[in-house]
């Protein structure tokens, strides 16, 4: 196994704030010699997007850059691309780099599909004989040969982005960056893209793939890299970096001390709630498909005994539509006493819930009946789902398609 | 590096480091992008005006009107001499070698502004871009020249006094020039204006007051002597002088001024390009 990207204490950084007249003349200033003010911008304005990140991927590897927003990982990506220059740091490449994000950039809407390849191939840098070589593939990869000469703007949409994903995909990179964050088009197109990652990989190509799709991730990639705030938080395979995504980010348990708008005699009061894994470990985020613990700290303020206590909860989506409900009374499970610290864990094994942001309300009732409660509260608690591998297939059904994941076996009968 | 000793060698492709200064631009994967450059010539050529109802015509007509309203303001209104030029040569011949170069000046310098789309999600060479604006603005000027060719052969079968001579081979080393001097210009402005916006709005302006101090619409012959010396710092005035003479056999130009000229015109694009590469690679930080 051969190096083929080594990154080496790379950072980059930024100027934030306005460039406007007082910062013009401050650069001016200083360039020429003055002494710097305290009137030119403060030293918090520079932004580290990148601090001292350093990795290797080696011929073959799937690599998957996963973070959240603002982690780094788009800069990581327009630096590895060459779109703009680390601070500090280096970067060895062996090999042609190609990034997926510039599907149909430089497409021109007056131009002709057929021009238009051309032009794009040679923007993605492909000379002008090898995109002539492979034109004939790809214009009937692309589905679109009949409308060759017909300028690009009279194109659908979707006929422009096959056109161009022809290009991209006839550019045999040995290295293939991808985001799919910017992986424009529709879901059939994202479907083509991952598809295209697999066929890249099995040829023993290079591929970094840059997501916060743990299916994805899961499927596709062999290693994975965990980007936090600009540094490589963790470093390792696939599933052990989709899991320190998930349990590395402020992965504290949400506090409801302070909720005001709770209901209830106060004779108990869940104090916090917390998501766990399998394993116990506090996670920030939910994922589709894999086991969910959810953690309701309380505290008992009261001698009484409630015989038939029964903690429910409400899931809904964000817009306040039912998703389901449960409670330890329908799953038949009763709890007599009441330590005076303690938590009420409900588990979900393969949580069939597809990405989004749902809302958890709860009530603690001394009965199942009659809704004398203890202690609830609507809105508890915000409940991320991040993408996760359901199927077991690496497809993923988004909320659109419905509120909840349901598994099935297909087959075909013959019926004679 | 220090590389474990037991490691076979690796040669990397490609190196990433930080922004660096002036002038190790690769050249060489320039020259590699060379297909790029003539495709986005022809693209700019192509899409300018396909969709237009006189399409390619557009280039013969801007020069010939423009002439004739030149012709008409500055020869017949403000009745400034010709040398004995037919108005229409003469005019002709300055707008033809200064559009070249304005062209240049004016598309090189929105080079970042203008590509940040695709700047921003694909790497290429971005000194392609420039270049592929100098061999557009070739196109146009060769149209512009065969125009300008008939129109001499007219008049000189006319019997204008108009000679051309053996510097017309010169016209190659005259475009060079102009193109290094555009393509400096511009870049210099392309590579501020990531920063100061205000730059693009002025860039137009400026080109139009620089022709006004080029001898376009004027003869050299007309600024008295003891003056002449600071329209020669002008690096435009030789080469546009020079252009004249050879078509049309008149002009005031000594070879020493079309030395100082070539020397600034290279000067220029030389902080031209050192500056567009070292803005380039920082740039999408900014737009």
């Amino acid at each position: 196994m051969s190096v083929v990207v080594k990154v080496e204490n790379l950072s980059k950084q930024f100027r934030l704030g306005m460039l406007n007249r007082r910062t013009f003349f401050a650069g001016l200033r200083e360039r020429f010699g003055a002494k710097k003010t305290d009137s030119s911008a403060p030293a918090t304005d520079d932004f580290w997007a990148l601090r001292d990140v350093s990795f290797e991927v080696n011929e073959g590897d799937v690599l998957g850059i996963l973070g959240r927003n603002g982690a780094g990982k788009s800069t990581l990506l327009k630096i590895l691309s060459q779109i703009t220059a680390p601070t500090s740091g280096r970067v060895f490449l062996k090999g042609r780099v190609a990034s997926l994000l510039e599907v149909g950039t430089g497409f021109h809407p007056d131009l002709t599909g057929r021009d238009n390849v051309f032009l794009n191939g040679a923007i993605l840098g492909m000379t002008r004989r090898e995109i002539a070589a492979k034109f004939d593939e790809i214009a009937e990869f692309s589905g679109v040969e009949r409308f060759l000469d017909t300028p690009v703007k009279r194109y659908s949409s979707g006929m422009k982005v096959r056109l161009a994903f022809a290009v991209a995909a006839h550019l045999e990179p040995e290295i293939l960056i991808i985001d799919e964050v910017l992986a424009v088009g529709d879901v059939a197109f994202q479907q083509k893209c991952i598809g295209k990652i697999g066929d890249v990989a099995r040829n023993g190509r290079t591929v970094l793939f840059v997501s916060h799709n743990a299916a994805a991730v899961e499927s596709l990639c062999t290693r994975g890299i965990v980007l936090e705030g600009g540094k490589v938080s963790f470093e390792g395979t696939q599933s052990q970096a989709i899991t320190a995504y998930s349990t590395s980010y402020g992965a504290a348990a949400q506090s409801l001390a302070d909720r005001p708008d709770r209901t209830g005699n106060g004779d108990a009061r869940i104090t916090s709630i917390e998501l766990r894994d399998e394993e116990g470990r506090t996670l920030h985020h939910a994922l589709s498909g894999k086991t969910l613990d959810l953690w309701f700290h309380y505290e008992r303020h009261s001698e009484r005994s409630y015989p038939n206590l029964n903690m429910r909860i409400n899931v809904t989506t964000q817009l306040g539509a039912p998703v389901f409900t449960q409670s330890n009374h329908l799953t038949g499970h009763s709890f007599s006493t009441l330590p005076e610290r303690g938590a009420f864990v409900c588990r979900i094994p393969r949580l069939p819930l597809p990405e989004s942001t749902y809302r958890v309300d709860y009530a603690l009732n001394s009965d199942y009946k009659h809704f004398d409660s203890l202690d609830r509260l609507l809105n508890a608690l915000e409940l991320h789902v991040e993408r996760g591998d359901y199927f077991k297939t690496g497809q993923v059904a988004g909320i659109k398609t419905g509120v909840c994941l349901v598994d099935a076996q297909w087959r075909l009968e013959l019926i004679p | 590096m220090p590389d474990s000793p037991s490691a076979p060698p690796i040669t990397w492709t490609k190196i990433i480091v930080p922004a660096r200064n002036a002038f190790d631009i690769s050249w060489r994967e320039l020259w590699a992008y060379r297909d790029l450059i003539r495709l986005l010539a022809k693209r700019d050529i192509s899409a300018g005006y396909m969709q237009t109802v006189l399409g390619p015509f557009w280039f013969i007509l801007q020069p010939i009107l423009t002439t004739a309203v030149f012709s008409f303001l500055f020869g017949r209104m403000a009745k400034m001499g010709t040398e004995n030029i037919p108005h229409f040569l003469f005019y002709m011949s300055g707008l033809m070698a200064w559009g070249y170069f304005a062209e240049c000046v004016n598309k090189t310098s929105m080079t970042f502004l203008r590509n940040a789309p695709i700047f921003s999600k694909v790497y290429f060479p971005r000194l392609a871009v420039p270049f592929s604006i100098i061999l557009t603005n070739l196109l146009g000027f060769l149209i512009q020249l065969g125009i300008f060719l008939v129109a001499l052969a007219f008049y000189m079968w006319k019997g204008a006094p108009v000679h051309p001579n053996w510097r017309i081979v010169l016209l190659p080393a005259l475009l060079i020039q102009m193109a290094m001097l555009g393509i400096g210009t511009g870049c210099i402005v392309a590579s501020l204006t990531t920063r100061y916006r205000d730059l693009s709005l002025g860039v137009g302006f400026g080109v139009q007051l620089w022709m006004y101090a080029s001898s376009i619409v004027f003869p050299i012959s007309r600024i008295a002597p003891d003056d002449r010396w600071i329209f020669y710092l002008n690096p435009m005035v030789p080469v546009v002088e020079s252009f004249r003479f050879a078509f049309l056999g008149t002009g005031l130009v000594e070879p020493i001024h079309l030395i100082v000229s070539f020397g600034v015109s290279l000067c220029i694009m030389l902080l031209g390009l050192s500056m567009f590469h070292r803005t380039e690679q920082t740039a999408m930080d900014a737009v």
